[in-house]
Order: C-alpha cells, then structure tokens, then sequence
C-alpha cells in the first residue's frame, strides 16, 4: 500500500475505532432519526401516498442533520489534547488526512441512512424494498459530495468557538447542489422511474462530487494550517 | 542544527517573541527558563513549525522554518503541553497510529520497547482515558522516542512526571545528545536545568535576557542570572 494510502486508512480506522469505543456520535444520531420519524408521523399523518411523497425531503433533512452532527464529532475529537496539532505536524501528505476523516464521516453517515430507510420502511409500513439498491447508490454519492465539503469546512471552523453555528451556515448554502440533485434522484428511485430522467441529475451530483473531492485533496493542507 | 535570527512573533498588537536569535549545535541541549509568557512556549510552535514568525528567520537540520516545513517536520520531535493522544485509543494504538502518519512502518516489537522505555509495559492495552496525567505524558515521551528524531522541543516536558520517570528521561536526553541530536528544553525548574544543559538561555518580555553555558554556573549563579533577567525583561 502506497504511503498516501497507508495514511489515510490509518486516520479512517482511528475515526471509526474511536467512534465504536467513545459510541457519542451514533447514540445522538440514534436518538435523533427515532425523534425525527416520530415527528414526521404526526406531521403527515397515516396516509402513507402523503408520506411516500415526502420520503426524499425526510430522507436528505435526517442524512444532513446526522451529517453535521457527525463531522462536528469528527473535529471535536480531534480538538481533545489538541491533536489536530499533532495532524499538521505529521510529515504526511494532508490530503490522506482528509481522504482518511472524508471517508470516516462517509462510513458513520452511510451507516446511519441505512438503519433510517430501514426504520422508515418497518415503521411507516411502507413498500421501499424494491427501490433500497437505487437508492443506496444515491445515498453514497450523496454523502460523498456532502462529507467532501463538510470536512473541509469542519476542519476550516474547528477552532473557532462559534463552530457548532458556523459550520451549518458555511456548508449547507455550498452543498445545495448535492441535497437538490440528491432529492431529486431519491425521489426518482422511490418512483421507480427509469434511469435516462435521472441522468442529468446523476451528473450534476457526481460532478459537485468529483469538484469537492478535488478541491478537498488540494486545499486541505492550507485549512488545516490556516 | 537549530538557527534563529531576530525572530518575532506578533498576536494582534501583543508581542510574544521581539527578536530571538539563537543557535543549538548537534549533540547540545539548550534549556530555556522565563516568567509565565515570557515567550516560551511561543518559541517552541515556532520552532516546531505550529505557528509562523512574525519577522525573522529560523532553520533546523539546514531546512527553513516556513519554505522547509515539512522536511522540518521529519526532524523534529514535540512533546508539549497538550500530549496529542486519542483518549479512546490505548497507548499501543496512539503510538502506531503516529508512527503511520509519520511515514513509518508501526512496528509493534519498536511500539513496546518505547512503551517499556518509560516503564509503562504494564499499561499498552489500557485506554488513554484511564491513564492518569503523569502516564499521559509518558506516553506522548515515547512517542517522541519512537519518532528517532534529530531535534527534541520539550515544553514543559517534565511537569507530572514522577522521580523514576524524571530519571527516565534525563537518561534518554543524555543519550540523545551522545547521539548528536540537538534539544530545546523549556523548564521553570532552575535545578532540572542544571542537571540536562549544556546551555541555559532566560527569557524575559519576548527576548533572549541572559544566556550562559552549563560549566560556567552553580545552583546559586543560574538563580542570580535568572532572576537579573527576569528583573531587567520585566
């Protein structure tokens, strides 16, 4: 395994071994997708044609939501006995450093959206199974583009003492493309619609993708140094 | 190894550093004491990269600060106020992980003899978060040790260590600079400084107020130069 990849497995198995130890972040997204399913029910009431209509706006609020919260936990542990210090002063390439966080905040979002559309689909009583490969195809890209962003904004806000209100209000307005592209390609999965109207949306979104992953790799050393 | 001119570090309009120029050959260690904000701490980020001179110029190993950082980077090693530890992780896991970021295979018979050289053997597997304050910074220590670096910046190093791993450490800085490394040693103990330097600088209001080799002073000639400079810098 070449050095760069070496580092940035290296940062994504140290996230995911702390997260599975410190368990913080996937209590509070646990707890979070339980409240927000709840709401919705109540909200939209048991007409499950009202519900299926606003699956992809539930679907992407809870992933957004989880994914904010997941990258400010992503830097807070980083902020404990000031390792991030430690990450500037490693004579590795930066770029494996965000690859490696990219990736760890990729995996914890994945993992939540799955037991969501799981938990919707049982809970809801709704008949999604058909559409649940399209849409996990949607969901990872999605997140990608999301979390590419994000932790560069996340790294970009994490010294700062307004980070919990600064990171929302810098990474959301960048990411509009992604959650609109994601919506609507949500929204075509669960219709069961074929794949040339999704097209135009699948390359809007993989390209936002391919855009903050490049600039994410390129950039990272300077707001990590910042 | 360790060459600055005139640096100077501003934060706002406070200067933390107003011109500091010093040298520290291979196989020497320079002590630094000073007053709370002083500047010491300031030097030591400054030296070890973290942060960037206002004015002035600093080189380690031939690499300059700012154009030369990262080969700076694989030079030096920092063990500093904060230990850059992983609480959930356990000593095993936060040396090996450190080591991959620095480029190197994470060698576990290398982890556990720096883990032993600091006689914490006993406690590789058990999570940071349970170690006490004093163990912490053993193991940042070994982390340090296991890097092999050149150039130690130890900041406050010492603080929380209890006398068998004081004696620890003074063992491995002699045999550091036996092996031609070069350190910055920042301490408030006039004594430690005695014991470990080849060099003692004080530093007072930002700037280098007295310097004096190690065989020029006793006990009592460092606390009268110590406190002269902290007088005349304050």
């Amino acid at each position: 395994m070449s050095p760069f990849l070496r580092t940035a497995w290296a940062v994504f198995w140290k996230d995911l071994l702390v997260e599975r130890r410190a368990k913080e972040g996937a209590n509070a997204l646990g707890f979070f997708a339980i409240l927000l399913l709840f709401l919705f029910y109540f909200a939209l009431g048991p007409d499950s044609d009202r519900i299926r209509a606003a699956l992809p706006g539930l679907f992407w609020l809870a992933f957004i939501l989880a994914g904010v919260l997941g990258l400010g936990r992503a830097f807070a542990l980083e902020r404990e006995n000031d390792c991030l210090d430690g990450l500037i002063l490693a004579p590795a390439d930066k770029g494996a450093i965000y690859l490696g966080k990219l990736a760890g905040t990729t995996a914890l979002m994945l993992a939540m959206e799955v037991i969501f559309v799981t938990a919707t689909g049982i809970f809801y009583n709704l008949d999604i199974w058909a559409a649940v490969p399209r849409l996990l195809l949607v969901a990872l890209a999605g997140t990608i583009g999301f979390a590419a962003v994000g932790t560069l904004f996340a790294a970009m806000t994490a010294h700062l003492r307004a980070r919990e209100v600064l990171l929302p209000v810098l990474l959301l307005p960048l990411a509009v493309p992604v959650l609109l592209a994601a919506v609507k390609l949500t929204d075509l999965a669960l219709a069961g619609e074929g794949w040339g109207p999704a097209w135009p949306w699948w390359q809007l979104l993989l390209g936002f993708d391919v855009v903050f992953l490049v600039a994410g790799l390129l950039t990272f050393e300077f707001v990590l140094e910042a | 190894m360790i060459q600055t001119s005139g640096l100077v570090k501003l934060y706002g309009m406070h200067a933390a550093l107003r011109g500091v120029t010093l040298e520290v050959p291979p196989g020497q260690i320079l002590t630094i004491l000073g007053h709370n904000g002083s500047g010491k701490t300031t030097l030591v980020r400054l030296l070890a990269t973290l942060a960037r001179p206002t004015a002035g110029r600093g080189r380690i190993g031939g690499h300059d600060l700012i154009d030369g950082r990262d080969e700076v980077r694989r030079l030096v090693a920092l063990v500093g106020h904060s230990t850059h530890l992983y609480d959930d992780l356990t000593p095993r896991e936060n040396l090996a992980f450190w080591e991959t970021l620095a480029g190197r295979r994470a060698d576990a018979d290398q982890i556990d003899a720096a883990l032993a050289r600091v006689g914490l053997d006993g406690q590789a597997d058990t999570r940071v978060r349970a170690l006490s304050s004093g163990l912490r910074r053993r193991v940042a220590l070994a982390r340090a040790m296991l890097r092999e670096p050149r150039v130690l910046l130890l900041d406050e190093a010492f603080s929380g260590l209890d006398q068998d791993s004081t004696k620890r450490l003074e063992d491995y800085l002699h045999a550091f600079k036996a092996g031609g490394g070069a350190a910055v040693v920042v301490t408030h103990s006039l004594g430690r400084a005695l014991a470990i330097a080849d060099r003692v600088a004080v530093l007072a209001g930002g700037r280098i107020a007295a310097e004096a080799t190690r065989a020029s002073l006793t006990e009592e000639a460092l606390q009268r130069l110590y406190l002269s400079a902290t007088d005349a810098g304050a």
